[in-house]
């Protein structure tokens, strides 16, 4: 027995499945990890939504891969006020279905945002600051906000633009007070199953939606922008990691998200290129500061995590280069911030070293020189690796002297214990969809207040009032050196006293065949218009 | 999985008793089938080990102070660090496989034999009171029985874990839970056989009390059909738990059974890391079948329809 | 005989109330599904308006009132991802899972019959005692870890068929099939057999045991006595005679293969409702959740009516009787 799996190990290593033919050289086929819940691109705030709509519906303003704000259906854009943003809109543009794209279709999709019924997640938490929408002429929009909101250009990037026409708006269409006029009957999102609705301004148009199987896009050949490699695409929703890999290397696909990381050196020997990239992911402990908790034993009912000797105790006997070397296969980068540098707002500070002399140390002077006992929770099938690297953490944490257990959950029992304050010390991760730093700072570590959407993600419970303090500031400042200042203030305040301990930014990787090439991108979508064909170039 | 279980469908009463001890002859008719003899030596192997985990294993793969992800991933046969050979390799974690495999067959043991206990008890009394008031009570115990056994115990017990959470504790409930209802079924058709019989007549004439006879009496008859069904179950329990764990519903990470070792492994199959999953798999294979090849010759032995 | 149906219809119907109010308190018990949906960024407002949408502000036996009464009109409620009816969701699965599940039935009866009819004839030679043997493999193994296995030699080391997916399908009377292409075989073939072999090894021990029953019969030793080619007995008479039972245990059986379609359908990444159960437990899409248990339930208490009261309608004792093995 022992013979043959080791002839089948041996098997696996070098059997060179051939690079079946690549598909016609004009049809891309994407394997992808996850499948959209609907074609109404204003359905729900779900990055997996978000990338197959981008090639169909496009936004003012488009994020490229590192997350710069970049024109797309807007020219330019300027702050006149703290209140008021003029947006100057592309001339020239046509939807799929010919008719000129005008300001009337940004204030209307605006409008149908909040309208759209039944959404799982709604992108109206980007819409809620707008108060009013005016256009100046057919391509120049004013938006006023309720109160000072520099992100409205970063919020303005989830805007699916759709066609007021196709979806039965009247001639005119307004927005004043807060109050939308003139939208007609709003279709739902059950009418997008039909690609005749699905009119965007974006490089391709729907041909075929069939749920479970794929999702096919052609070409669209008035598209304002530079035309798009393939003919056609197929979209695959592929959802086990293992089948995705193996439908790559029989040839079935020509590109797929999210590979496992174990599976890459594969991959790569086998001739097939692999890219990757940072992603705007953190990997982080948070820690319980807030009373006492059940999941501490060995203290007599304190809580040493109040202590910020014994969290820094904590982030320096983690050892983050091997958790990312051993667990991580490299696919990853020790972080010492909560965004990874040099993203915006983010001060380049390093990761902590691993000192585990230094952290019993601070653990004898903090009057626990026998540790105690930990209990960390961790979702097992999140994040990459998730529950190996809490194992690992444990494992570290053990030989300074913390006892920690570790306590898995599926995500969807880990998200509400977490909310439940069940955990004295969790691992999580926090993807910064707007790419800057307030989104960590104003989720994970501002004082919890969620009636004003503040530290809705700190179960923690960690709080300093002079960190909330600088990010409120910062969250009305339109000026974006100073605001990013003050987001490095407030972020250097936390780290410092260890408010949370992050871990590693999770790198995020493409696997594709050797005739095509694909940019990676820091918030991790799949945008099949923007994957190459490397033969063509 | 246990519904789909081969069982023999109507169950045979015993054999008559002769003059020979009916263990004895037991004994010898079993020992004419020499793979369920080798089954039989095999299960006692995988229990003795399992249970004598603490002592034979290399490692304490719960003690996280002992591992070092420094030693993630090695292959079999390798040598740690510190000089410790990984006969079977480790995992991620720097866990040695062989120790990880005795623990794991230790936890998938203990699942199996508590449930297996728990699901008994419940399952003789329901099934003695069925056969015994019958009536009412009967037709009651059995629409439960019925309506239980009408679906497909995986289902069943994956709704349950769902709804429970994770933990060793919680798997045994659901095992009982989709359990208990074929011992409830067995020892009913097997005591409502015996009840008619004059010797239990007898005893009712005598006056003795309800409880007495049902246990004293009616039960020692009805438990050679409940050791058929119990080998069969234990072997289901067994599988059915690996396959709970498998899902991810199952036993914590902190106490990994074999389904959760050969689920945790499975993510390395493709890349090459074979021993991950395929040893675990191995072990669970050896206990199951083991098992079943004993359980099959009791069936042979205790249907007398067969006997020649 | 009237009164025979209607008692057992009605036991059924009670089955089915029963299921429901187990199933929706049991599912509904479940984690906070507002957790998951909404992004982690929404604000207090934003979530609250979520719960209120989603119903779930309201008591428990209020939701339940709600779900029983759409239930009763065919409608098992709006899934809490998709926006769209539970049914309908699941409904598009059902292909898929069907699919499987009856090329897995028909290759355990096509391959297990005629194995388990050698093993009866010859229940001491060699080859009888090897496909007992592998019978008790067959059903020892379990059925994610043998998935693997098929997936390690026939698509990893082998390369022969894809490792998981359902691949291309054509359209049958509307709706998508994989078994008409040979491309869809390959995708079909090896978690059909996954699904198989269990039933596969059940198929073996019924028709041996029953072919051993059979040969003592007199019929079977008469028509030998006559002279009967043996071909003629074992394809006429012993085939005829084992396929009563096969037939009951396996329609009885088709329930549990499309449970147990769940664990296939979660290695082989087939698109079937199995697949979507694992899925809607995860993100907590409680509807669907409750929708395919209803939908499961309603097909298994309907299979066992149906076989109940053919039964009776085939064996008149089984009305007089009260005691059923």
């Amino acid at each position: 027995m022992q013979m043959n799996l080791r002839r089948l190990a041996g098997a696996v290593l070098i059997s060179s499945t051939a690079l079946a033919s690549a598909a016609a050289a004009q049809e891309l086929r994407v394997g992808l990890a996850s499948e959209p819940t609907s074609m109404d691109p204003q359905f729900h705030n779900l990055a997996t939504n978000t990338q197959v709509r981008l090639n169909i519906f496009e936004s003012l303003i488009e994020q490229d891969p590192l997350q710069n704000l970049e024109p797309s259906l807007a020219t330019e854009w300027e702050a006149l006020d703290d209140t008021t943003w003029r947006f100057r809109l592309r001339e020239g543009v046509a939807f799929h279905d010919g008719t000129p794209f005008t300001a009337r279709d940004v204030i209307y999709s605006v409008c149908r945002i909040p309208l759209v019924e039944n959404s799982p997640s709604s992108f109206s938490i980007y819409t809620q600051s707008i108060s009013g929408m005016e256009a100046e002429d057919d391509h120049t929009v004013i938006i006023t906000t309720n109160g000072p909101n520099p992100l409205l250009p970063v919020e303005s990037s989830t805007w699916a633009i759709m066609s007021a026409d196709a979806s039965g708006a009247e001639a005119e269409v307004t927005f004043a007070d807060g109050t939308c006029e003139g939208l007609g009957e709003v279709p739902q999102q059950q009418a997008f199953n039909s690609p005749e609705l699905v009119i965007g301004t974006g490089p391709y148009k729907l041909q075929e939606s069939t749920r479970g199987a794929q999702i096919v896009l052609t070409r669209n050949d008035d598209y304002w922008g530079e035309a798009p490699d393939w003919e056609t695409i197929r979209l695959r929703p592929i959802t086990s990691a293992g089948p995705r890999v193996a439908a790559l290397l029989s040839g079935d696909v020509d590109i797929i998200e999210s590979p496992p990381i174990q599976d890459l050196p594969r991959l790569e020997r086998e001739g097939f290129s692999v890219v990757d990239t940072l992603s705007n992911r953190v990997i982080y402990i948070a820690l319980h500061q807030e009373g006492p908790h059940s999941g501490i034993t060995g203290t007599d009912g304190e809580n040493p995590l109040l202590d910020a000797r014994v969290r820094e105790a904590i982030s320096l006997s983690i050892n983050r280069d091997a958790i990312v070397e051993r667990i991580m296969s490299g696919y990853a980068t020790s972080a010492g911030e909560l965004l990874p540098p040099p993203m915006f707002g983010t001060s380049g500070r390093p990761a902590d070293p691993y000192d585990p002399d230094r952290a019993k140390e601070l653990l004898a002077e903090a009057g626990y020189a026998d540790g105690f006992g930990l209990v960390l929770g961790t979702p097992n099938d999140r994040y990459i690796n998730d529950e190996q690297v809490a194992q690992a953490v444990a494992q570290m944490l053990n030989r300074v002297g913390i006892r920690v257990t570790v306590d898995a959950a599926t995500a969807s029992q880990f998200f509400s214990r977490r909310n439940n304050q069940e955990y004295p010390a969790f691992l999580a991760g926090w993807g910064a969809s707007s790419g800057e730093m307030s989104s960590p700072l104003k989720s994970l570590v501002a004082s919890f207040d969620p009636d004003a959407g503040m530290g809705v993600t700190n179960a923690g419970r960690y709080s300093n009032a002079e960190m909330d303090e600088l990010l409120q500031k910062a969250m009305v400042t339109i000026d974006d050196e100073e605001r990013s200042q003050l987001l490095q203030q407030a972020e250097t305040i936390v780290l410092d006293e260890h408010g949370i301990v992050p871990l590693h930014y999770e790198r995020s990787a493409w696997a594709m065949s050797p005739k095509i090439s694909y940019e990676p991108r820091v918030d991790q979508y799949t945008l099949a218009y923007a994957v190459r064909n490397a033969e063509a170039d | 999985m246990t519904d789909t279980t081969p069982t023999p469908a109507p169950l045979p009463a015993p054999a008559p008793a002769r003059a020979q001890s009916p263990l004895l002859r037991i004994a010898r008719n079993f020992a004419e089938d020499r793979l369920a003899v080798l089954g039989l030596l095999l299960f006692l192997a995988v229990v003795v080990l399992a249970f004598a985990a603490p002592w034979i294993a290399p490692q304490n793969p719960y003690d996280l102070a002992q591992l070092d992800i420094m030693d993630g991933g090695l292959p079999p046969g390798e040598a740690s660090f510190s000089g410790m050979t990984y006969w079977l390799g480790t995992d991620q974690q720097g866990r040695d496989m062989l120790s990880a495999i005795l623990y794991g067959l230790r936890i998938s043991l203990v699942v199996a034999l508590v449930s297996l206990a728990c699901a008994i008890t419940i399952g003789v009394v329901a099934g003695m009171a069925a056969a015994w008031f019958g009536g009412r009570v009967d037709s009651l115990i059995m629409r439960v029985v019925d309506l239980q056994l009408s679906f497909p115990s995986i289902l069943v017990a994956l709704i349950l874990l769902a709804l429970f959470g994770r933990g060793v504790d919680k798997v045994i409930i659901a095992l009982v839970i989709v359990q208990w209802a074929y011992y409830a079924r067995t020892v009913r058709s097997s005591a409502i056989v015996e009840r008619r019989k004059d010797y239990i007549e007898a005893a009712r004439c005598l006056a003795l009390s309800h409880r007495r006879i049902m246990f004293r009496h009616l039960l020692p008859n009805c438990v050679p059909p409940l050791i058929v069904v119990a080998t069969v179950q234990i072997a289901q329990a067994i599988a059915l738990e690996a396959t709970l764990s498998f899902l991810g519903v199952g036993v914590p990470i902190t106490e990994p059974s074999l389904g959760l070792l050969i689920a945790n492994g499975y993510d390395y199959l493709l890349s090459g890391r074979y021993w991950v999953s395929v040893f675990p798999g191995i072990a669970l294979l050896i206990t199951i079948v083991a098992i079943n090849l004993v359980g099959d010759r009791l069936r042979d032995i205790f249907n007398p329809r067969l006997q020649k | 005989m009237i009164v025979y149906l209607l008692r057992r219809v009605g036991q059924s119907i009670l089955a089915v109330v029963t299921m429901a109010v187990l199933v929706f308190i049991g599912v509904y018990a479940i984690g906070n599904p507002v957790d998951i949906l909404v992004s982690p960024e929404a604000s207090q407002a934003e979530i609250r308006a979520t719960i209120e949408r989603l119903g779930l502000d309201k008591p428990l036996w209020e939701q339940f009132l709600t779900f029983a009464g759409n239930a009763l009109r065919g409608d098992l409620g709006t899934s809490f991802v998709y926006g769209r009816p539970a049914v309908e969701i699941i409904l598009q699965r059902l292909p898929a899972t069907f699919e499987l599940a009856f090329v897995a039935l028909l290759i355990s009866v096509l391959i297990g019959i005629p194995l388990g009819v050698y093993a009866g004839l010859k229940p001491d030679s060699l080859g009888g005692r090897s496909v007992m043997a592998g019978s008790i493999l067959g059903f020892s193994l379990p059925n994610f870890w043998q998935g693997m296995i098929l997936i390690l030699i026939f698509a990893v080391w082998l390369g022969w068929l894809p490792a998981g997916g359902r691949g291309p399908t054509v359209e049958l009377l509307g709706i998508p099939v994989s078994f008409l292409t040979p491309q869809g075989w390959a995708y079909l073939l090896l978690p059909a057999l996954n699904l198989a072999l269990f039933k596969m090894a059940l198929v073996i021990r019924l028709a041996r045991a029953n072919t051993r029953e059979v040969c003592l019969q007199d019929y079977i030793k008469f028509a030998r006595a006559k002279g009967l080619s043996p071909r003629r007995i074992v394809f006429v008479h012993v085939m005829k005679n084992i396929m009563i039972p096969i037939v009951t245990v396996l329609g009885l059986e088709l329930g549990s293969m499309i449970a147990f379609a769940i664990v296939t359908e979660t290695v082989f990444a087939w698109p079937g409702m199995g697949k979507l159960l694992i899925d809607s437990i995860n993100l907590l899409d409680r509807p669907v959740i409750v929708a395919y248990l209803m939908l499961t339930v309603v097909i298994i208490v309907t299979i066992n009516l149906a076989v109940d009261i053919l039964y009776s309608i085939l064996d008149p004792r089984v009305r007089l009787s009260e005691v059923k093995g």
